[in-house]
């Protein structure tokens, strides 16, 4: 016997909608299914997972603030994926976002070329810079590919290790605490250099309202400009594209300084608004469950938002467990792969339909 | 089964409101925050080993939670998650959590937290560390004299001040006994990978040393070591089941006594802020049985450790030579002061390494 899978001739409306839902049901039944094995309640769980952190407000801040870098991030990486351009390095572009704002709040720490205009310019030169940065890092893999047709998916994943190495080099060295006892951390910002809160509690940061923008801008780019048109075509059919007249050397470049800025200002936000210093690692691997969440939306901006809430929900729900269940945090993980791994399956079941043959194989 | 079944209904009972409140004298929640995984067998499995301990001492009185695998930058929600589901006193188990346990620590003043390595303090946030470089100091002589190529392999974490003057102890230690003996160091610059030691334990064992010293938390540097006919040490834990042959001893982080008195105070109501860094003497750093090694060498490890403990030996007693052979400033002390070797930023005479500036 051997098992096909056959394209579908057109695709429902209903199809697209209806999957990742029936994907997320199975996996909560899947990892449910684990926790009652584990001997433990699967409902109980269930509610200090998915229902209790959305009723404190502290839990939905905390829930805003860990969503907030996954979709910047993903909103940038789904402008790439969407023409077919891969890049997996939107973690290094984190890091050097939030190596390089993060480096004028030390610059400019204790009032230091304050003197003359004061301190307001310092927060949106940071966020200015963070995102540049971001955006020329992202430049490397582009312009490798353009010029040299190198895979943009291996230079931008090590150019990962780069950037991580810069930040530990440079945190553990030169922009270290000078009074820190040679602990690698640098001083915590000022005032001036920190994203301001929204609400009390001292935890949701302006960032988040710097995410919802974007999503807002992306879902316009893509519906109503000439600009987001292309990234679909080139993606689809980049044939067709180059017949339009459309520039691929030209599109690849824009692509990746639009997602390569997304994770740097993702990156600055976070140490801006979250951490209030550098230190050897600034994230907990961001930039890559970002292209979870990037999937997870598939690659629409509002499915993003959706996505990067839900996977922030496991992150928080999976300490909750922890805390109230002594769940260990494995769990966790293997819930979000295997949410991952259900999606994955839902679409490529909506995408193609499995055909059983039997005999011999020609 | 029966168990089992209690637990549930206590945990039914905490979701419906608490009605059982009334049932017991309110027990002391204590929180604790582990960078690693419990299963580490190495520096958070020796935190865990504290914590159990401390229930078990405590039994009823206190009930315990923990959170394992807690990025450091992302960890204020992690502790603020624990302030918020009624802990009273949370310990927050590695340095890099030290900016975001003062953020918490001042939202909830009334709770009161241990952070542990780092030097930042406020009315609720004690801090509290180990003096490991004592048996740091131990295991270096065991490895002078132990080496036959004089080449002593050593896998390092990342260049902070405790695993510096680590390694400083450790070469002082050596020293002492063989004149001769050199250490080759790879930065690994992980806690935990158990890959990436493995990989830096072979490219020493490729250079010819003999002996393997680690400063990272799994036990693969030692299995390597193990596999290759070598000898090692065990970090944090005593890492013996993982290579009955290969260990020597291993200096074994021993939180439990810190966090029974601790929690103690808590109960009582004398907690106080403040600073403790206790080491053998206090029991805080203990050394594995010694193994693998002739009986003399034994007796003199032992006796090195009771030296120290006793107060007798300083492992940076003055004077000491800096990597350039210039005598370092002790301030007139017999020692360099507890500053000096929390601030550690060099090398003692005799390391070929150089350490980012």
């Amino acid at each position: 016997m051997r098992i096909d899978l056959e394209a579908r001739p057109s695709r429902s409306l209903a199809l697209d909608i209806g999957a990742p839902i029936v994907a997320l049901i199975a996996a909560i039944l899947l990892g449910g299914l684990v926790v009652w094995l584990m001997g433990k309640s699967p409902t109980r769980a269930f509610s200090v997972y998915f229902i209790e952190p959305l009723l404190e407000g502290w839990s939905l801040q905390e829930l805003a603030v860990k969503a907030c870098p996954l979709v910047l991030i993903a909103i940038g990486l789904s402008f790439c994926f969407r023409a077919n351009l891969w890049n997996i390095g939107a973690e290094g572009q984190f890091v050097i976002g939030g190596l390089v704002g993060g480096w004028l709040a030390i610059a400019t720490h204790d009032g230091a070329y304050q003197s003359v205009i004061g301190g307001w310019w310092i927060l949106p030169a940071m966020l200015v810079l963070g995102t540049l940065a971001g955006a020329l890092y992202a430049m490397i893999p582009a312009l490798l590919r353009v010029w040299l047709g190198v895979s943009e998916i291996l230079t931008s994943l090590m150019l990962v290790y780069v950037a991580e190495l810069i930040l530990d080099y440079l945190s553990r060295g030169p922009l270290r605490d000078p009074k820190g006892f040679n602990f690698p951390q640098s001083v915590t910002f000022d005032d001036v250099a920190h994203l301001p809160y929204l609400a009390e509690g001292d935890r949701l940061h302006a960032g988040v309202i710097l995410a919802v923008l974007a999503v807002l801008i992306a879902a316009f780019i893509f519906s109503r400009t000439l600009f987001g048109f292309e990234v679909r075509l080139v993606g689809d059919a980049p044939r067709a594209a180059r017949f339009a007249g459309f520039s691929d050397r030209w599109l690849t470049i824009a692509v990746f300084a639009i997602s390569g800025g997304l994770a740097g200002l993702a990156g600055i936000c976070e140490v801006a608004g979250q951490i209030g210093q550098l230190q050897p690692t600034i994230s907990p691997g961001y930039g890559f469950t970002a292209i979870i969440v990037a999937f997870l939306g598939r690659l629409s901006p509002f499915g993003i938002l959706i996505a990067g809430l839900v996977l922030a929900l496991t992150y928080i729900g999976g300490e909750s467990a922890q805390v109230a269940l002594k769940l260990p945090n494995d769990m966790t993980r293997a819930f979000q792969g295997l949410l991952l791994m259900c999606v994955l399956i839902a679409d490529a079941a909506t995408r193609y339909r499995i055909r059983f043959r039997l005999g011999a194989l020609a | 089964m029966s168990r089992l079944n209690l637990k549930l209904a206590l945990l039914s009972a905490i979701a419906f409101g608490m009605a059982t409140g009334a049932m017991a004298a309110e027990k002391l929640k204590v929180g604790f925050v582990y960078v690693g995984p419990v299963g580490d067998f190495g520096y958070s499995y020796q935190h865990d080993q504290g914590r159990q301990a401390m229930q078990k001492a405590l039994g009823d009185a206190v009930e315990t939670t923990f959170l394992e695998n807690v990025p450091e930058a992302d960890s204020e929600r992690s502790i603020e998650q624990l302030a918020r589901s009624g802990h009273k006193l949370i310990f927050t188990t590695s340095f890099g959590f030290m900016e975001p346990t003062l953020k918490v620590a001042k939202k909830f003043p009334k709770i009161n937290f241990e952070h542990a390595t780092g030097y930042k303090r406020a009315a609720n946030v004690a801090t509290y560390s180990a003096r490991f470089h004592e048996g740091r100091y131990v295991i270096g002589q065991i490895a002078g004299k132990m080496t036959k190529s004089n080449i002593i392999g050593y896998v390092a974490s990342f260049p902070i001040p405790e695993v510096v003057s680590g390694i400083n102890a450790f070469l002082l230690g050596a020293q002492s006994v063989n004149p001769n003996v050199k250490i080759k160091i790879v930065w690994a610059n992980t806690w935990f990978d158990p890959g990436k030691e493995a990989d830096a334990t072979k490219a020493l064992l490729a250079q010819g040393a003999d002996i393997i010293t680690q400063h990272t938390d799994s036990a693969a540097p030692l299995q390597e070591a193990e596999k290759a006919g070598k000898f090692g040490f065990g970090q944090a834990s005593d890492m013996i089941r993982f290579a009955p042959k290969a260990q020597l001893t291993a200096i074994v982080d021993d939180w439990s006594g810190y966090y029974i008195e601790r929690v103690k105070a808590e109960l009582a109501g004398t907690w106080k802020s403040g600073d403790t860094w206790g080491g053998i003497g206090a029991h805080m750093v203990n050394l594995a049985p010694f193994t693998n090694m002739p009986d003399d060498l034994k007796k003199m490890a032992e006796q090195t450790e009771a030296d120290i403990a006793s107060g007798k030996l300083n492992p940076f007693k003055c004077p000491i030579m800096d990597q350039t052979g210039k005598p370092v400033d002790c301030k007139g002390g017999t020692a360099l002061s507890d500053e000096q070797v929390l601030g550690m930023n060099w090398y003692v005479k005799g390391i070929d390494d150089s350490l980012p500036k």
